[in-house]
């Protein structure tokens, strides 16, 4: 199987049943992205798929040949950090750092999703919404932090979404 | 996970070919991968018709929405269409799963999710719908999430979708691709079956045959929609109960109603029974309490779920006054 | 301190007071600082590797098997059907080898062995191991085993038979004091009334996971363990193994919160696997298998007995509590734990016992004791203070002791009452309703809680290395773990504060067995023990330096690399020849029993009650803590913040369900077992108050981790009360506990 994962090419020897969770995780190398609940209950696997978060561990990896699969390594990197890593770094968005790269790559697709309009549970008005706390707290909801990072979290999440407009497209357009 | 033999259907017609018992659609597989992971699910064969041409929402020339079976739940929600003239669907799928799963749950998969039954999930525990015939473990057992209306002796399980809910009290209808290329098209009122002696069959659809698009008719005129999920959790969490509402009052009285609920039945749940209480009345509490009557006449708990009775009375009360109020 | 041994290993027990602490007087301005975490770039950014994540050559998947019976004895099992499976390479058990539960943290034995016998559903009896995850995974679930049930007890109950006379788990089973029987029949007020709590899980976001991998009969085995030294003392224990012949490597640990305290059984199953096989086998547990067999918060049944004078004075307490576990298991929820210091009263009653059950192991889970005990005796306090008509805040100080109560000691700080006025102050506690039941919001009726918290501090022996290289780097080393916690970030600002060098020029080596020994992370321990160890190294090094610089050492000024004194500067590289290195170690003593040493505080919540459907929203929360000196603001933060969320979850939705008919879990996953989602937790706050604890330890700090979530529930319970005037006395505060007494709509 072929796949292009972080804009590069893999090629893959892998059981028909692999999820995209475990390609990545015990065929490519690419651990960044966790294995909580491996059942779409945790949000620790999330992936950037065609710039769409979904979780990793819910799909397999045989129907995303054809797909950009951007992982938490594609963001951005240690020394080079994307601004919302950066921004769960500084907010100390995370303490085991488990659900961490989930919850970030959850965080660049649901930023992108808000900038597209979609509204929310929680929108009073589903054709407005702005970014607004519980907007952001329920819109990232489907990520488990056990740790209870949660309103740093959000801190993290506000500052980002607060300075996209002057700043780095933080939707992962390059996902 | 039992292994399998992977196709890509490249039209729906060469998807329905095979009628086989042990073979299954996938396009998002939220829940298909979730339960073959624990071998709930053990098809043979997979047909994959994720990239199949049925993504689209089309208006149609009733003033109704054509929704394609592919067109992914958050898709579906943040239609500018569905937002417009079906609040009660658009609220309905964001009140279900999460951000991820709602990006990969497609329109047509989301009807046929199946139970969250816990013991249906577990394959250690006899479970009539997941092996016909093993019993039912959830009666007598811990059932606090399971059903209220419609039940067997056979099985107590709820249906877990809020979409489905919405779309019943907006009377959809499915529109299906059978084996032998003939279309159908089935209202969702008699799409999903009733326990009984089979809990194990849970819709009417036949063996190969692939739902392609679900069709909304126009809305009521002037009515006023509400979804509202009660639950355990503020978000990412299944139903315990919910009520879809679509309700139009005019001249001081409800002009029309239409209720369906979510969490009490193994389908989404709809009653006549509720909404020839209230139509032609002006709206009081002692209507809406004939309503609650109405809906929850033939309701039995189970022990742990006992709660949902007076809890879905109070949730479609109070839903009935948001729906009629000033 | 003077007079201690200055040579390469120091060792300090805490006996006597520690009243001039170094980091006070330390000029690289570090301690304390709400810096960023050391490893936070790689957790970010994925480059953190787990446990289950080395990529190790030849590796095997294991994928273990449950028993499906709740009681009863393995026939058989038939593996010739599952190595008939394509990938599968053999189906590895051992009936006396395996343990049957996980230890007990700190633990230096093997826990209770040998899978032939069940003793609760889900006990891993085989390891499946296959070329690939997916072909052991299938290969386990369709394992062929044959078994013999046995009659178990499945259900909790009140009525069945207890021990009597346990040993003692942190606080003795059973302590009495003067009559707490006399004492209610004297109350002018009184409350006795039964709290419930159901069993809980830690459902750390890793799921337990061990990769074992031997070198001759050397084994290596990557594991998610909170306390490497003794867990690799555990592992060799069980595998009849030299303890010298096992090394734990933990580097990072995806949370533990008490689950990853002692050896799990993966740990045993992947190393016979390994060792069977001659290839490194990997051994991650599925998410139900954390539910069904690790271990759990044991439910309990407590039974308050408060008895007071009219003007609020307590005379007596009592604090009986019942929980649950395997037979073999003796540990028991100490439940009363901080019972015993909180409240002054003469007559005094606090008692264990257990109930014996085919249920999963009962053991630590985060703040074992009070996490639950405060849950039942903080709601007693305010439902007395309701019966007394008394601000509960009011009651609190009434009772305030001026000494242990119950011991003829001092307390070694106590800041109980600042952290109440601190908090009422802060959070608006005059604006309650002071009826319950009276305040609404539309479809909501909102209320306010108050609870103290309090939670024992404990100090662990504990080394750590710590070298100074001709560069003037820093290295520090220890067998201790950072399972979230900070422990990266925070000890190395103590050594940065200690040896005046700049965060970034220190290297913290955790997780590794052969560094040197380490209580590793539990119990709040962590910082206050690994960080004094660090401590004593450098306050060994410091001495060095001067030595080498020919200054007296309380002359000598560390600051950015350089040692200052008698006017002259030079960089510290230049003072340590080849490098200099010096081992600490920080033991307890008799400081411990001299004073009673907590950590207090005070929560606050407001909550809104949805007066049609029950459902309880927290819309406010407030914590208020004095734990000794905070080492790092930001860290400390968020471990309260997690704690505090721990406490929502278990005022609100957390509950393990037991099939009363088959002992198996009902809830065992992730979707049906409810922590806390970001929308549950409203923008908490946290407010730390300065203290210092010179009887603690020589970084004058104490626990913070479990703090937070001590008292936590108890605040949301009692503000749930006082939003709908309805007091639920059984855990969590779900809605159908609440519906039925909500007004009719």
């Amino acid at each position: 199987m072929k796949f292009t994962i972080n804009g590069r090419s893999y090629e893959a020897e892998a059981d028909i049943r692999t999820s995209v969770l475990d390609l990545l995780r015990e065929h490519v190398g690419l651990t960044g992205s966790k294995k909580g609940c491996d059942h779409g209950q945790c949000g620790a696997c999330t992936v950037l798929i065609n710039g769409r978060r979904v979780n990793s561990c819910l799909t397999l990896a045989v129907m995303h040949q054809d797909d950009e699969i951007t992982t938490i390594e594609g963001l951005g990197t240690p020394d080079d950090l994307h601004p919302l890593q950066a921004a769960f770094v500084a907010h100390d968005g995370y303490q085991c750092g488990y659900c961490t790269p989930g919850q970030i790559c959850s965080a660049v697709g649901m930023l992108d999703e808000a900038k597209k309009g979609w509204p929310s549970h929680v929108s009073a008005d589903l054709e407005h919404s702005d970014l607004s706390d519980a907007e952001i707290s329920e819109r990232m909801s489907g990520n488990i932090c056990r740790c209870a990072a949660y309103p740093n979290i959000v801190d993290a999440i506000r500052e980002v979404a607060g300075r996209a407009p002057a700043g780095r497209d933080v939707a992962g357009a390059d996902a | 996970m039992k292994t399998f033999t992977y196709e890509k259907a490249t039209s729906a017609e060469a998807a329905v070919a095979d009628t086989a018992a042990t073979t299954r659609f996938i396009a998002g597989g939220t829940n298909l991968l979730d339960l073959m992971k624990l071998q709930v699910e053990t098809p043979e064969k997979l047909v994959d018709i994720s990239r199949l041409p049925l993504a689209e929402i089309e208006d149609m020339d009733d003033g109704g929405l054509r929704i394609g079976a592919l067109v992914p739940n958050s898709d579906l929600a943040a239609d500018s269409r569905v937002i417009e003239r079906y609040e009660v669907l658009s609220r309905a799928l964001l009140a279900g799963a999460s951000g991820q799963l709602r990006n990969k749950a497609t329109t047509g998969g989301n009807l046929l999710q199946r139970t969250r039954c816990y013991y249906f999930y577990d394959t250690s525990t006899p479970c009539n719908k997941r092996e016909r015939g093993t019993g039912c473990s959830a009666i007598g057992g811990f059932n606090r999430i399971l059903a209220v209306l419609g039940t067997s002796d056979q099985c107590i399980a709820t249906h877990p979708s809020d979409m489905a809910v919405a779309m019943r009290a907006l009377d959809a209808t499915i529109v299906t691709l059978k084996h032998d290329g003939d279309k159908r098209r089935l209202s969702i009122h008699d799409f999903y079956r009733l326990p009984g002696d089979t809990p194990d069959i849970e819709t009417v659809l036949e063996p190969g045959e692939l739902i392609t698009h679900v069709e909304l008719p126009a809305p009521p005129q002037g009515a006023r929609q509400l979804y509202s999920k009660v639950r355990d959790r503020a978000s990412y969490a299944f139903a315990l109960v919910s009520v879809a509402g679509v309700v139009a009052v005019e001249d001081g009285k409800i002009a029309s109603a239409a209720l369906a609920f979510g969490g009490l039945g193994p389908m989404p749940w709809r009653d006549a029974a509720v909404e020839a209480a209230l139509v032609g009345k002006v709206p009081s509490d002692d209507g809406f309490a004939a309503a609650a009557d109405a809906l929850l006449k033939g309701a039995q708990g189970f022990g742990s779920n006992d709660f949902k009775i007076p809890l879905a009375r109070r949730t479609l009360i109070a839903c009935l006054r948001d729906l009629t109020g000033e | 301190m003077l007079g201690l041994d200055k040579g390469d290993h120091v060792t300090l027990t805490m006996d006597e007071a520690h009243p001039v602490s170094l980091l006070d007087t330390g000029v690289q301005g570090v301690i304390g600082k709400p810096l960023s975490r050391v490893d936070g770039p790689d957790k970010v950014s994925g480059a953190a590797t787990y446990a289950a994540e080395y990529a190790l050559d030849d590796l095997a998947y294991g994928v273990l098997v449950g028993a499906a019976i709740g009681k009863g004895r393995v026939v058989s099992i038939d593996a010739a059907a599952a190595k008939a499976m394509p990938g599968v390479i053999d189906v590895v058990t051992d009936f006396d080898t395996f343990i049957r539960v996980s230890q007990q943290g700190g633990e230096t034995e093997a826990p209770t062995q040998g899978v032939r016998d069940i003793e609760y559903f889900g006990e891993i009896i085989a390891i499946v191991v296959a070329e690939t995850f997916e072909a052991a995974r299938d290969a386990a679930e369709r394992l062929p085993v044959e078994y013999e049930r046995g009659d178990g007890v499945f259900a909790f109950s009140m009525d069945d038979a207890r021990d009597g006379d346990l040993p003692t788990n942190i606080v003795p089973a059973r302590t009495e004091q003067g009559d707490i029987d006399q004492a209610m029949r004297d109350a002018a007020v009184s409350v006795d009334v039964t709290y419930t709590t159901p069993s809980q899980n830690s459902a750390a976001m890793e799921p337990h996971a061990s990769i074992a991998t031997w070198e001759g009969d050397s084994l290596t085995l990557y594991g998610a363990y909170q306390m490497p030294t003794s867990d690799a003392q555990q592992l060799a224990e069980s595998l009849g193994i030299a303890a010298d012949k096992v090394r734990i490597i933990a580097h990072f640990i995806g949370g533990g919160f008490g689950s990853k305290l002692g050896i799990a059984p993966e740990s045993v199953a992947a190393a016979v696997a390994a060792k069977r096989l001659g290839r490194p086998v990997k051994a991650v547990m599925m998410r139900q298998q954390v539910f069904d067999a690790t271990v759990r918060r044991s439910n309990t049944s407590q039974r308050m007995r408060l008895a007071a004078r009219a003007d609020g004075t307590l005379i007596g307490i009592g604090h009986e509590t019942t929980a649950s576990n395997l037979s073999t298991e003796d540990f028991f929820e100490p439940a009363g734990i901080s019972t015993h210091f909180l409240y002054a009263g003469d007559n005094r009653l606090v008692s264990h016992d257990l109930v014996r059950l085919n249920w999963l192991l009962s053991g630590s889970m985060r703040a074992p004791g009070e996490a639950v005990g405060l849950l039942g005796l903080e709601c007693a306090v305010d439902e007395l203070a309701m019966a007394l008509d008394i601000d509960p805040i009011e009651l609190r100080r009434i009772n305030e002791p001026a000494r242990d109560p119950e011991k003829d000691v001092d307390f070694s700080s106590r800041a109980l009452m600042p952290a109440l006025d601190t908090g009422a102050k802060r959070f608006g506690w005059e604006q309650r309703p002071v009826r319950p039941g009276t305040r609404r919001e539309g479809e909501w009726l909102i209320g306010m809680g108050v609870a103290a918290a309090a939670r024992a501090n404990m100090l662990m022996e504990t080394s750590a290395k710590v070298a100074i290289h001709p560069d003037g780097s820093v290295t520090v080393s220890s067998a201790m773990t950072d399972i979230g916690t900070g422990s990266y970030t925070i000890l190395t600002q103590v050594a940065a504060e200690m040896l005046g060098v700049p965060m970034d020029r220190i290297t913290m080596e955790l997780g590794d067995t052969n560094d040197v020994p380490a209580a590793g992370s539990g119990g709040s321990w962590g910082a206050c023990s690994s960080g004094s160890a660090i401590y004593l190294a450098c306050e060994a090094l410091r001495g060095k330096l001067a030595r080498a610089m020919d200054v007296a050492e309380a002359a000598l000024t560390l600051k950015d690399g350089r040692a200052i004194g008698d006017n002259r500067s030079t960089p510290i590289g230049d003072l340590v020849g080849d490098g200099i290195e010096a081992i600490g170690t920080i033991k307890p003593g008799e400081q411990e029993e001299l004073f009673t040493q907590a950590s207090y505080g005070a929560h606050f919540a407001e909550v809104a009650v949805n007066r049609v459907t029950g459902e309880t929203r927290v819309r406010r929360m407030l914590g208020v803590f004095a734990a000794g000196r905070i080492l790092n603001e930001k860290t400390a933060r968020s471990q309260c913040l997690g704690g505090m969320t721990f406490g929502i979850g278990a005022a609100l939705t957390e509950d393990l369900i037991h099939d009363t008919r088959t002992g198996k879990l009902v809830n065992r996953d992730l979707a049906e077992y409810h922590v806390p989602v970001n929308a549950d937790v409203p923008q908490l706050e946290v407010v730390f108050l300065p203290e210092r604890d010179i009887h603690a330890n020589p970084i004058h700090a104490k626990g913070i981790g479990e703090l937070g979530i001590c008292g936590a529930g108890a605040a949301i319970a009692n503000a749930i009360y006082n939003a709908t005037a309805i007091r639920v006395r059984g855990f969590p505060i779900t809605l159908d506990k609440l519906i039925a007494a909500l007004p009719a709509v």
